[in-house]
């Protein structure tokens, strides 16, 4: 499983990836986590608005901190 | 932050305080000008003002729905709409600066094209509602005025210019799935929320009610005298509706969004009016920058002094809200009325850092084209308004 967060570097997208990480480290998936910064990158994701998190390709959440709860059913397979 | 940038900054900070000459009487009137602009800023406009701004920036973030406004950027969007809502949407949706060039890649690449991007990614920064408060009540309402206005026009005037030069590459763009974020269950009637907004603002302008001119009789005098009353008021009727609409959850988001603003922009804030007051100064007192030199160079309303403006404004790097001591200083030490409207417009939207971005985004010549409309509309409103406000 990959998942992207995608954002510039704002506290939001920071706080974003930290709740990302504690849940795929507390529920052991199988997961790597990554972080884009790059405009363009992001853009071609059709994102409008940041932070946004992709696992696998789909966009899940925009423009907000996702809870951990979502977090959580978004790795179930 | 790099091991090796810790270095070179801790070695800086030593190199200044081993030669800066501190005891010369300019470091120390310097020095001292620095402190007395915080304290004027402390005293006159952080409780009446930025405070209550503040509480409406966090309340602009966590209530109005940025979904309602995303969905003009699409690329189906009717053109009309999709302009005039990008011009206005920076007070919506740009209080934090860094979603402005995420959403104009986004506009750029998949939505509404390159007219609407640049109008937005144009009045995000400019129209931002601590921005245009702050401007009002450091630099008197006229500048605010102007400043909103044109930011406004600018950015559809922009906007359309970039259009016609650009439109045969916007046919080439991507097309594909686009995402905005979730609207959220709503409790509250739109009017309801309106009234909650209008309600801050109204306590904004109460609270920063300026004394009237000596000697003025009639209606602006004595709302001055009654203003603490008024707000007051209205704080009560805040009270009410915060009781009788908003979950606790709700509140507690909004004071949460609000103290996230306030952390982010007030350490800005004080270095920036601590660099502004030691280099120029207050009004009337001098620094360490001979205020003849900013009479030469930014006094009157030449054509030169606006195109200077222009250009070091659209260079310049601004951290939010920082411009405003800065001119401040500037216009104290002697810069022109319309040089200092051309500076706040075409500033705080550019800077060479994020035309770096652009240009990575919309390629060099469209970036060139952006930032040379920008300033010649600057200088331009700057010659306009100097010689309306003299």
């Amino acid at each position: 499983m990959n998942i992207k967060i995608l954002g510039p570097g704002c506290p939001k997208c920071q706080q974003t990836e930290k709740v990302v990480r504690g849940v795929v480290a507390e529920s052991g998936a199988d997961a790597q986590v990554e972080k884009v910064t790059d405009i363009v990158q992001i853009a071609e994701y059709g994102v409008f608005g940041t932070p946004a998190v992709v696992i696998d390709g789909e966009v899940k959440s925009v423009g907000k901190i996702p809870s951990a709860e979502e977090i959580k059913a978004w790795l179930e397979p | 932050m790099k091991e090796r940038t810790k270095l070179l900054l801790i070695a800086g900070v030593f190199l200044a305080a081993y030669y800066i000459p501190w005891s010369h009487p300019i470091i120390r009137q310097s020095g001292l000008e620095a402190f007395m602009m915080l304290q004027e800023y402390a005293k006159e406009h952080v409780l009446t003002c930025l405070i209550p701004a503040f509480f409406i920036a966090g309340a602009i973030a966590v209530f109005v729905s940025q979904a309602s406004v995303l969905k003009y950027f699409g690329a189906r969007a009717s053109k009309i709409l999709s302009y005039s809502v990008a011009s206005v949407s920076g007070s919506i949706l740009a209080v934090c600066s860094c979603t402005v060039l995420p959403l104009f890649a986004g506009i750029y690449t998949r939505g509404a094209g390159i007219g609407p991007a640049t109008a937005f990614l144009y009045s995000g920064p400019a129209i931002n509602v601590l921005a245009i408060t702050l401007t009002a009540k450091v630099l008197g309402w006229q500048m605010g005025l102007a400043r909103a206005v044109g930011a406004i026009i600018f950015a559809i005037v922009t906007g359309l210019l970039m259009a016609l030069i650009f439109r045969k590459d916007d046919a080439a763009r991507t097309s594909g799935q686009i995402y905005v974020p979730d609207a959220g269950d709503r409790q509250r009637s739109l009017l309801q929320d309106s009234l909650y907004l209008l309600t801050m603002v109204l306590i904004l302008v109460f609270a920063s009610f300026a004394r009237p001119a000596d000697g003025a009789t009639g209606f602006w005098p004595m709302i001055f005298a009654w203003k603490w009353y008024i707000t007051t008021a209205f704080l009560l009727v805040l009270a009410f509706m915060l009781k009788a609409w908003f979950t606790r959850d709700e509140c507690v988001n909004w004071v949460d969004s609000s103290w996230g603003f306030m952390k982010q922009i007030f350490p800005l804030l004080i270095g920036g009016v601590l660099v502004a007051g030691f280099l120029l100064g207050r009004p009337g007192h001098p620094a360490l920058i001979p205020e003849h030199y900013v009479q030469t160079l930014l006094g009157g309303n030449s054509l030169w002094a606006n195109l200077f403006a222009s250009v070091a404004g659209a260079l310049m790097y601004f951290a939010t809200l920082t411009e405003i001591p800065i001119l401040q200083g500037l216009i104290g030490s002697g810069m022109g009325k319309g040089p200092a409207l051309a500076l706040l417009l075409a500033g705080p939207a550019l800077s060479l850092p994020n035309m770096l971005v652009i240009g990575s985004v919309m390629g060099v010549k469209k970036t060139a084209t952006f930032c040379g409309i920008i300033v010649v509309m600057s200088t331009i409103a700057g010659l306009i308004y100097g010689s309306l406000a003299g």
